[in-house]
């Protein structure tokens, strides 16, 4: 039977129709428009996701629920779209001049941004476990195609196959997790699975258990927790800087998207049970994260560990769930956006081909050579380590607050222990930046300017300081967004 | 619901951030223009507001401008209230801070463009603070704007930091500062454990359900905001500051040091009347110690050379006088005087500018003299600040609002006779130092260099111009509080029916008849008159006799001239065991051996960790793999067993 559809369905995809469809059409353009500079296609590609969050903005608040349920665009959904929306944004500005730099013409590399970043929308909109199952895997083959862009750069080959081998192999895992669920209860929608767990017994069920297992492991990998975590810095090394920056931020937050939907909506009768390891995960991927962060000298692999460590954040959230901490995740995603954007949006500003800076090293002095960009670096070290007045602080603040309300007092003095650790590697770029002296090498490299990336890092500083200082702006939808989800269960 | 009052101290921020990102670059004319407009901008919005307010019902207009802070059931906005006593404030801070604001154009005329660019930036972002301080209307508010005018204050103090007393002075009131600044943030928590909220209007409200009148409490917690008051208004035993701060340039003292920042202690007394009308003892406190102040810093003005430090001291005594009126329950006489001060004390530093701006930056008055021919305008508007601060009788400003004060330290129920008699006695003080500056400065024979001499003449218009206008108002500006006993019923106290029901009302004191209070006012003002003509005619005329007064009384000028010794005492009690307890016991103990070591001991451990995990991470795919399959296996431990 071919149900009827009626326009809901319809606009309740909206947001992701624009991006799919205009995703094909840059392809188009890059196939009949060779020889004209891809800076178009960027430009193309910032109107598409102009255009898809204004219709997320227009459908904020109207719960549609479309195509049976198994696809929704309630204030949850739409909060995360809108940081897929600015990451990918983030990603094309500080792309632009990175790509002529490196003399990189293939215009797919938007398209496939674009795909990714319709697979994320899938992810965090989806209410059945297949569909999301394709949204993460229109992302993940999308990220894997990016990750190995450079093909005469072997660095980037080798991320890409480890990127592809792994990522397979948790693929499979994660299909494992659906399989067993849906044999226990005979369902693949979030609903149906809520319905057939009602009551303890069914979920003290082995194979909700082992489903349960297999789907953390998934999931566990795409957002790179502990010990799942090892592809993270390797893939993040080697990968296009501005691919590492669009991993680091965006298929992370939805990985956490996919992940506390199925969580609360779905499984939340076996919230016991992925209660206890989480909270272990969050503990080891926290500390993990920290600790090999501290041994990196590569600002790349450094920014790769300090990833891991905010998911370990990002995790306690999860952790200690309700309302106040769920909305917490979104507002953490959002704030770690900026701060991490920033950053790289300066590693490419200050690096051209041939002479790029990737140690701490080559930083020496930077804060004189570069007064506003030093300060602009300052800003998102010190917001990344949580100091108060910047969007960092305000994330951690409301994460580790929550937790203590709701009793894990343990756990919070690990998260609070950490971020004291993480404090060293940050500052240390702070140090580096102020209290050495330019090396030689350091000196004879000044940033070339470029207005994409002078209006990321403006960006990324605005909403840093907005965040930090009137978090309400982003934190009133972050937890309203999260109280209609649980609401509705 | 008020939809512009944001740009009162939106405007001055606007000239802050326009005059510190591009002032720079667009140069001096343009900084000049801005950095006073924005100032005269705000005055116009402010005084269309203070008309709409005083229509308003409850005599107030609020402006909610978002929510700043809110962690569950704690909710900070950010709005800004407009009634009473901060719509006045806002006039005085506005008003005067835009003519301050004009005359620096010309006074600071000489300084280099990054000079003169920097100055403007502090001073704009100072009104910003103020104004934030006086129209919030929460306590976390008015924090911001108190540690912002104190910051503003420490950048102005330390505004030629190459020398090396101005980067002391600017320390000094930044720490002096900070003593009662813990003050204010203990009181805070205090009042949010208690009422649960940190809304002024609410607390003031609440204040006689939740706390016991003259209770333990309440006594603490406005004990604890006096602390605060006295850092910020220069009272014992946190004065020591204000004195050193004339180090900074001389507009800088009139706004910040005499007309504005200083009173700020005496706003929140004032705006948490309910508050302190329940602690009698507090009450008692601050009018002992407003009168100490007031007479001590009279007797330190007298002998003082440093024409800017006499107004400095007379500053102190001033505030001394005003914290008084507060002790004896009458806020509504306190904030009267806080206005005619600003008026004329702002009028006599800025003639005192004016002086050294022509003199080439000599500040010492026994190398002035015979001014009054050269500078006619500063001259005569200098005598009518003199004669408003010492009381000259029925037309100048300061007469009535000081009159006022004795006669409630004398006549309320928390008053006494003996308040009256240090009043009386401070006020013949400062009308023989004010004239005794007055003389040296402009009378008797000149002691100028005769190089300076012939270079020494009037000021230009923009300095000039807020001398006039600024006199205008020390005159004029006591007319709107003339007591019933001279206007009787054909002048109404004007001042007395704007704030009628304003304050915590206290008890009915004793009613005495008028014959005593214009016998006591007779006396003071005599007083005051015989005090100026003996200064006049002694400085003036028979300058030999008085340094031979003065070396007569050796000694006593010795301990006048050096303030008491107290920053030498407090040096050798506070400063000096606080060093070496800081340096013998808290670095070399606390912070070498155990904070460090603990925090080294940890840091070695981490990397020690980091450096064993490292292992792991050897870049073969395989192993990565095993890695997640280690990490499968122990999950599913964990939730099947």
């Amino acid at each position: 039977m071919i149900p009827n559809l009626t326009t809901p369905d319809f606009l309740s995809i909206l947001p992701e129709t624009i991006v799919f469809v205009m995703g094909m059409v840059v392809l188009l353009f890059d196939l009949f428009g060779r020889g004209r500079p891809i800076r178009n296609l960027a430009y193309l590609t910032l109107l598409t996701l102009a255009a898809a969050a204004y219709a997320d903005w227009t459908l904020l608040g109207q719960g549609l629920s479309g195509f049976q349920g198994t696809i929704v665009a309630d204030n949850y959904s739409i909060a995360f779209e809108l940081v897929f929306l600015t990451v990918t944004a983030f990603t094309v500005l500080i792309s632009i001049r990175y790509l002529e730099d490196q003399e990189f013409w293939f215009g797919e590399y938007y398209a496939l941004l674009l795909f990714a970043t319709g697979g994320m929308m899938l992810m965090a909109s989806g209410r059945d476990l297949l569909l999301i199952f394709i949204g993460l895997e229109i992302l993940s083959i999308s990220s894997y195609v990016l990750v190995g862009m450079f093909q005469k750069d072997p660095k980037s080959n080798e991320a890409a196959l480890k990127y592809f081998l792994l990522g397979a192999f948790a693929t499979g895992f994660l299909l494992y997790g659906i399989v067993m669920l849906y044999g226990a209860t005979g369902s693949i929608h979030l609903d149906g699975i809520a319905k057939a767990l009602d009551g303890k017994s069914a979920a003290e069920n082995p194979y909700i258990l082992f489903g349960l297992g297999f789907l953390l492991v998934g999931f566990g990998f795409k957002i790179s927790l502990a010990p799942f975590h090892m592809w993270t810095p390797d893939v993040y090394e080697g990968a296009p800087t501005t691919i590492t920056a669009f991993l680091s931020a965006g298929p992370k937050a939805a990985g956490f998207a996919a992940l506390v939907r199925i969580l609360v909506e779905g499984l939340s009768a076996t919230q016991f049970h992925w209660v206890q390891v989480l909270w272990l995960l969050a503990a080891i991927t926290m500390t993990v994260g920290n600790v090999l962060a501290l041994q990196q000298d590569n600002i790349k692999r450094m920014l790769a560990y300090s990833s891991i460590a905010h998911a370990g954040y990002i995790l306690v959230a999860v952790v200690v769930g309700g309302a106040e901490g769920l909305g917490a995740i979104i507002f953490y995603a959002m704030a770690y956006t900026f701060m991490n954007f920033g950053v790289f949006a300066i590693l490419i500003l200050a690096s051209s081909k041939g002479r790029e800076r990737v140690t701490f090293d080559d930083y020496a002095g930077f804060g004189y050579l570069e007064p506003a960009l030093g300060l602009a670096m300052l800003v998102f070290m010190l917001s990344l380590a949580g100091i108060p007045l910047t969007a960092g602080f305000a994330g951690k603040f409301q994460i580790f607050k929550t937790a203590v309300e709701q009793g894990y007092i343990w756990l919070t003095v690990i998260g609070v222990l950490n971020s004291v650790v993480s404090i060293y590697y940050y500052l240390r770029m702070i140090v580096v930046m102020y209290m050495q002296q330019p090396t030689n090498h350091s000196i004879s490299q000044r940033a070339v300017p470029s207005v994409p990336l002078y209006a990321a890092i403006a960006m990324a500083i605005a909403g840093v300081m907005l965040l930090g200082i009137f978090p309400s702006l982003w934190m009133d939808l972050s937890l309203e967004s999260v109280s209609v989800m649980t609401a509705g269960r | 619901m008020t939809t512009y009052i944001w740009l009162i101290p939106g405007l001055p921020l606007l000239g802050f951030l326009v005059n510190g990102l591009l002032g720079r670059s667009l140069g001096k004319t343009f900084v000049s223009v801005m950095g006073p407009g924005v100032i005269g901008a705000s005055f116009l919005v402010s005084l269309f507001t203070f008309v709409e307010m005083l229509d308003a019902p409850g005599y107030s207009l609020t402006q909610h401008l978002y929510t700043w802070i809110q962690a569950g059931d704690f909710t900070i906005p950010a709005t800004l209230v407009v009634d009473r006593l901060s719509g006045l404030y806002i006039l005085i801070i506005t008003g005067v801070g835009f003519l301050i604001h004009l005359y620096s154009v010309g006074y600071m005329g000489d300084e280099d463009e990054y000079a003169y660019w920097r100055f403007f930036c502090y001073l704009n972002l100072f009104v910003f603070f103020m104004l934030l301080l006086v129209l919030g209307s929460n306590f976390l508010l008015l924090f911001v704007g108190w540690e912002g005018v104190g910051l503003c204050s420490y950048l102005l103090i330390g505004y030629y930091f190459k020398k090396n007393s101005a980067a002391s002075a600017a320390k000094k009131a930044f720490v002096v500062n900070r003593i009662g600044d813990f003050g204010f943030i203990v009181a805070t928590l205090a009042i949010f454990t208690i009422f649960g909220t940190l809304e002024i209007a609410a607390v003031n409200d609440a204040a006689s359900v939740k706390l016991a009148a003259g209770g333990g409490a309440v006594t603490a917690i406005t004990l604890l905001i006096f602390l605060a008051a006295t850092g910020k208004s220069a009272q014992i035993p946190l004065f020591v500051w204000l004195p050193d701060a004339m180090e900074g340039p001389t507009p800088v003292s009139a706004l910040i040091h005499a007309a504005t920042m200083v009173t700020a202690g005496l706003y929140v007394v004032a705006r948490l009347s309910h508050l302190f009308v329940l602690a009698p003892m507090t009450m008692m406190v601050i009018a002992i110690i407003g009168a100490a102040t007031a007479f001590f810093a009279a007797t330190m003005a007298l002998a003082q050379n440093d024409i800017k430090r006499v107004l400095a001291y007379s500053t102190v005594s001033q505030l001394g006088y005003m914290f008084m009126a507060m002790g004896v329950g009458a806020f509504m006489v306190g904030i009267f005087h806080v206005m005619t001060h600003a008026f004329f004390k702002a009028l006599l530093f800025l003639c005192s500018g004016s002086v050294i701006h022509a003199m080439h930056h000599e500040q010492d008055m026994q190398k002035m003299g015979g001014l009054i021919r050269k500078m006619p305008i500063t001259g005569w508007t200098y005598v009518v600040g003199a004669l408003a601060i010492s009381g000259a009788p029925l037309i100048f400003a300061g007469f009535f609002s000081k009159d006022e004060i004795l006669w409630k330290a004398f006549s309320s129920p928390f008053g006494h006779p003996l308040f009256w008699i240090v009043g009386v006695i401070t006020a013949l003080m400062t009308a023989f130092y004010m004239f005794r500056s007055v003389s040296l400065t402009f009378f008797g024979k000149s002691r100028i260099d005769p190089q300076l001499e012939h270079h020494v003449h009037e000021s230009p218009w923009t300095i000039t111009l807020p001398l006039v206008l600024l006199a205008g108002l020390a005159i004029v500006g006591g007319w709107v509080g003339i007591p019933h006993l001279l206007g009787r019923s054909l002048i109404p106290n004007v001042l007395k029916n704007y704030f009628d029901g304003f304050f915590a009302k206290i008890p009915e004191g004793i009613h005495y008849g008028d014959g005593l209070e214009f016998g006591l006012m007779a006396v003071s003002t005599l007083g005051a008159l015989a005090a100026m003509y003996g200064a006049y005619v002694l400085f003036s005329r028979h300058l030999p006799l008085a340094g031979a007064l003065r070396d007569k009384m050796r000694p006593v000028y010795r301990m006048l001239s050096n303030k008491y010794w107290i920053d030498e005492i407090y040096n050798l009690l506070i400063v000096r065991s606080i060093h070496w307890i800081s340096d013998k016991v808290l670095w070399r103990i606390v912070d070498v051996r155990i904070i460090d070591g603990i925090v080294n001991g940890l840091a070695a451990s981490a990397r020690n960790l980091g450096g064993a995990l490292r292992l792991t991470q050897n870049g073969i795919v395989e192993n990565y793999a095993v890695g997640i399959v280690v990490g499968a296996v122990f999950i599913f431990w964990w939730l099947l067993f």
